[in-house]
C-alpha cells in the first residue's frame, strides 16, 4: 500500500517524494491535492500534487520539512509505505481556453506551479514564468520550468542566483514590457500571493492563486480551511484549492495560518528531540 | 413473577466532577445481577409496542426474556438478527422517544431499560463469545457501500449476511463514520466501534478507507468496475455556519472539526500530534446531541467555563434529555433564549467575546416549535475565548455533483422513491443522513436495513 517509490532531496529542506497509488495517479490533475497520513497516529497532512504518472500509477508530491508532521513524514525512505493516502481533492485548476499565461512561483509553492505550467504548455498556451526564492539553496525546479516556459525570471532575495528582487517586480516589468496575460497563476507563500494580485489589480489582470489553509478531512466536512472570497465564505478543500485571488480576503486567510503557531513550534520541539534520541 | 419495581435498575455511572475530567466512558454498564434484574421487569407483552418503535425491529420482548433466563448468549442470537452494531445501539439510540417510549412499564413508572439491556448483552457477548462468526457462502453478486457509517455498515452487514460480496469505500482514514469522527469516547469507546466493524469484517465485509468517492472513483467507475448496485450512506458532513460577523477569526470552531480532531485525530491523548486550542472559556452554539458532545469534550480538555447557547428555551433542546442531563451534571452552563450576533476578536484575530441578544418565544413556526424573538435592547457580550458552531450540516455534495441522473432536493439531499431507498439511478440505492439530513444513528441503520432488502430483492429479479 502507498509504497515510496523515490525520494530525492532538492535543497536543504525540500524533498520530492513519488508514491504508489494508482487509483489517484488515473484521476490526478495539476492543482489538485492529496492527504497522507505518515504513520498510524500521525496528523493529517494536505499536499497538492507536484506530478502524476498515470501509466506507472504514481503520484509525486514535493515538501518543505517546516513542523513535525513533514519531520516525521522525512523519516520514510524509498521502499517504506505511507500509513494513508487519499486523493485527487479539491477542483483541478482551470486551463481550458488560456492562450498566454504567466506563472508565478515562490519557494516551495514552485512545486505546485510547476505541474500547471507544464500543462499549459502542453496544451500550446505561451506561457511565463517568474519563480523566486530566498537565496541560491533553496532553489528548486530551474530546468523543468525553464522547459517550458518561452520567458522566465528567476529572482532571489539576495541575488545569489538570478536577478535580486521579488517576484512581484519582474511580474510588473513583464506587464509593463507589453505581455498582455489572459491570466497570472500565482503559488506561493500568502503574502506572495497577496502583493501579486495587488500588482494584477493595478493592470486589470485576472489572477488565479492557490490556497493551503489548516484542514483536516480535505473533504468539506470541518470547515476549518474556510475562506472568504468576494465576501462568501468558501471551504479551500472542496470550493478550491484555487480561487479568484482579487476577491480572497488575504489578511483574514494570513492571520488563520498562524492559529496553531505555538503548538506547532512545541510538536516541532518535541520530535526534533526525539529524532535525537533516535541518532543517539 | 415480574419484578414489578417502578424504577428502572440504576445504571452505574462515574461521578460527574470525576468523569468530566477524563475520556473514559460516562456509564459503566449493567452488572449480569443487574440485568437479569432488570430483565424480569419486562412484561413480555403479546402486542409488543416496543418492537413498533424500533427502527430496526428488533425482537425487543424475546431478547429481553432470554437475558431473564441468564441466557445471554441467546439474547445476543436474538439481537443479532436484527442489528449489526448492538452496542453501539444501546449506547446511542434514543430509547426515550422510541422503543421505551411505548413501552407498557412506562405508563405507571419507568420504562423497562431496553437500552441499557441491549449494552449490556453486545458488552457480554463482545467479552465471553468463543464462537468464530463464519462467512456465509458467497451468492457471487458483488454491491458497493458508499460510507462506513451506521447506515452504510448496516447495510454491508445485512448483504453480506445474504452471502453477497460487499465492499464499503470511505473517504476517511478510519470506519465508522460519526461513530469514529463525531460521536466522543467517553459516550461510546472507539474500541467497541472497532469490535463492531471488526465483526462485519469476519462476516466477509470488505472495507476500503482513504477513497473518496465523487474523487478517487465515481459512482460511474463502480459500475464499471462490476458492482450491480450500490448504496449511499455517505451522511450529512458539511457544518453549517450562522454568517455572522467574526466567524473566521481564530478559536471559532464547527463542531464537526472540534470533535474530529478530538475524536478522530485523537488530540484528547497527552502526546497526541494534533493541534487544538487549549480553550479557558468556551460557547457552543445549538441545543442539540452534537452541542452537547462538543461541550462535554471541551470541558474534558481543560476548559473552566463552558456555555450552550441556544435560542429557544430549555424545553425546546433537541438534544436527548439524558445527553442534557449529563451536560448539567458536568458543570456545562446552559444560556437558553440567547443568540449570538458578533464574534468579537482581540489584535491578534483571536476570539474574545461573543455579542449575544436575549431572545423570548413567540407564536409556533413551521416546526411546530414557538419562534425565538429577539428581546430589545438585550444586547450583552459573552467572555469566551472559543466558539464552536454546533448549529447543523448539510449532505456533502462531491457525489451529487458527479454522478449524471441522481435527483436532490434543494437542501442537497439525494431523492429517494420509498422507504427502499431507490434513488433516480437504476440500482442506485441511499438511506441515512445523506437522504433525510442530520438525524439519527439508528434512523440511519433502519434505512441501510431497508435498502439492503431492496437490492438483494433488485439483484435476485434482475
Amino acid at each position: 500500500m502507498f509504497e515510496i517509490v523515490s525520494k530525492k532531496a532538492l535543497n536543504p529542506t525540500v524533498v520530492r517524494m513519488t508514491i504508489h497509488a494508482p487509483l489517484i495517479a488515473r484521476k490526478a490533475e495539476p492543482g489538485q491535492f492529496v492527504i497522507l497520513r505518515a504513520g498510524e497516529n500521525s496528523e493529517r497532512l494536505p499536499l497538492t500534487v507536484a506530478d502524476f504518472d498515470r501509466e506507472a500509477g504514481s503520484v509525486t508530491i514535493i515538501y518543505q520539512i517546516v513542523g513535525a508532521g513533514t519531520m516525521e513524514l522525512n523519516t520514510l525512505e524509498q521502499g517504506d509505505c505511507l500509513h494513508d493516502l487519499v486523493g485527487p481533492l479539491g477542483v483541478a485548476t482551470h486551463t481550458d481556453g488560456l492562450k498566454k499565461v504567466c506563472i508565478v512561483g515562490g519557494g516551495v509553492g514552485c512545486a505546485i506551479a510547476y505541474p500547471v505550467a507544464k500543462k499549459l504548455h502542453g496544451l500550446g498556451a505561451e506561457v511565463h514564468s517568474v519563480i523566486g526564492f530566498r537565496n541560491r539553496d533553496l532553489v528548486i525546479l530551474e530546468d523543468d520550468f525553464r522547459k517550458v516556459s518561452s520567458e522566465m525570471r528567476l529572482m532571489t532575495d539576495d541575488g545569489s542566483h538570478g536577478e535580486k528582487g521579488l517576484v512581484t517586480a519582474a511580474l510588473e516589468k513583464l506587464i509593463q514590457e507589453g505581455n498582455q496575460y489572459d491570466e497570472v497563476i500565482a503559488i506561493g507563500p500568502l503574502v506572495m500571493m497577496k502583493f501579486v494580485c495587488q500588482v494584477t489589480k493595478k493592470y486589470g489582470v485576472k489572477t488565479v492563486v492557490s490556497m493551503n489553509p489548516i484542514m483536516v478531512d480535505g473533504t468539506g466536512m470541518c470547515g476549518g480551511c474556510r475562506l472568504t472570497v468576494g465576501g462568501e465564505t468558501k471551504f479551500a478543500c472542496v470550493d478550491g484549492p484555487d480561487f479568484d485571488g482579487h476577491l480572497v480576503d488575504f489578511d483574514e486567510a494570513i492571520a488563520r495560518s498562524g492559529m496553531y503557531r505555538e503548538f506547532e513550534a512545541h510538536a516541532r520541539e518535541a520530535s526534533c528531540n526525539l529524532l535525537k534520541k533516535e541518532v543517539e | 413473577m415480574p419484578n414489578m419495581d417502578p424504577k428502572k435498575t440504576p445504571m452505574p455511572s462515574q461521578e460527574p466532577c470525576i468523569r468530566n475530567g477524563n475520556f473514559k466512558e460516562v456509564a459503566l454498564g449493567y452488572t449480569a445481577e443487574m440485568a437479569v434484574n432488570e430483565a424480569k421487569r419486562c412484561l413480555n407483552c403479546k402486542n409488543k409496542p416496543c418492537v413498533s418503535a424500533c427502527p430496526v425491529c428488533v425482537d425487543i420482548p424475546a431478547f429481553i426474556q432470554q437475558v431473564a433466563l441468564e441466557n445471554f448468549e441467546g439474547a445476543y442470537e436474538v439481537l443479532s438478527r436484527s442489528t449489526s452494531l448492538p452496542a453501539v445501539c444501546g449506547r446511542v439510540c434514543p430509547q426515550e422517544s422510541q422503543c421505551e417510549g411505548k413501552c407498557v412499564r412506562g405508563i405507571k413508572g419507568e420504562s423497562v431499560g431496553i437500552g441499557r439491556l441491549e449494552r449490556f448483552v453486545a458488552d457480554w457477548h463482545r467479552e465471553h463469545a468463543t464462537a468464530e462468526v463464519t462467512k456465509p457462502e458467497s451468492n457471487g453478486h458483488k454491491v458497493a457501500v458508499i460510507g462506513a457509517g451506521p447506515s452504510g455498515l448496516t447495510c454491508a452487514g445485512d448483504l453480506a449476511k445474504l452471502g453477497y460480496d460487499v465492499t464499503v469505500y470511505e473517504a476517511l482514514h478510519v470506519a465508522g463514520g460519526v461513530l469514529s469522527y463525531g460521536i466522543p469516547e467517553f459516550r461510546l469507546p472507539k474500541s467497541i466501534v472497532a469490535q463492531e466493524i471488526d465483526g462485519l469484517r469476519k462476516l466477509g465485509v470488505n472495507i476500503e478507507c482513504n477513497i473518496v468517492i465523487g474523487k478517487t472513483l465515481t459512482v460511474d467507475d463502480l459500475f464499471d468496475m462490476g458492482y450491480e448496485a450500490l448504496f449511499i450512506g455517505s451522511g450529512a458532513g458539511l457544518p453549517r455556519f450562522m454568517n455572522i460577523p467574526g466567524e473566521s477569526l481564530k478559536g471559532v470552531y464547527s463542531a464537526n472539526e472540534y470533535l474530529t480532531r478530538i475524536n478522530l485525530m485523537k488530540a484528547y491523548l497527552p502526546n497526541s500530534t494534533t493541534p487544538i486550542k487549549k480553550s479557558e472559556k468556551v460557547a457552543v452554539v445549538g441545543g442539540g446531541n452534537v452541542a452537547m458532545d462538543a461541550a462535554r469534550c471541551a470541558k474534558r480538555m481543560g476548559a473552566k467555563e463552558v456555555y450552550i447557547v441556544y435560542r429557544r428555551g430549555m424545553q425546546e433542546l433537541p438534544a436527548r434529555l439524558e445527553e442534557v442531563e449529563h451536560a448539567q451534571e458536568e458543570g456545562i452552563i446552559f444560556k437558553t433564549l440567547c443568540n449570538p450576533i458578533e464574534v468579537l476578536g482581540d489584535e491578534n484575530g483571536n476570539v474574545s467575546g461573543v455579542r449575544c441578544v436575549e431572545m423570548e418565544l413567540g407564536e409556533p413556526d413551521a416546526s411546530g416549535r414557538r419562534r425565538p424573538i429577539v428581546k430589545e435592547n438585550s444586547e450583552f457580550v459573552l467572555d469566551v475565548d472559543t466558539m464552536i458552531m454546533s448549529i447543523g450540516t448539510s449532505p456533502n455534495p462531491l457525489i451529487r455533483n458527479t454522478t449524471p441522473g441522481l435527483e436532490t432536493n434543494r437542501h442537497g439531499c439525494i431523492v429517494v422513491q420509498n422507504d427502499d431507498g431507490l434513488t433516480s439511478r437504476e440500482g442506485v440505492y441511499a438511506g441515512g443522513d445523506a437522504v433525510t439530513g442530520a438525524a439519527t444513528v439508528i434512523l440511519a441503520m433502519g434505512a441501510g436495513k431497508n435498502a439492503a432488502k431492496a437490492i438483494d430483492n433488485y439483484i435476485q429479479r434482475k
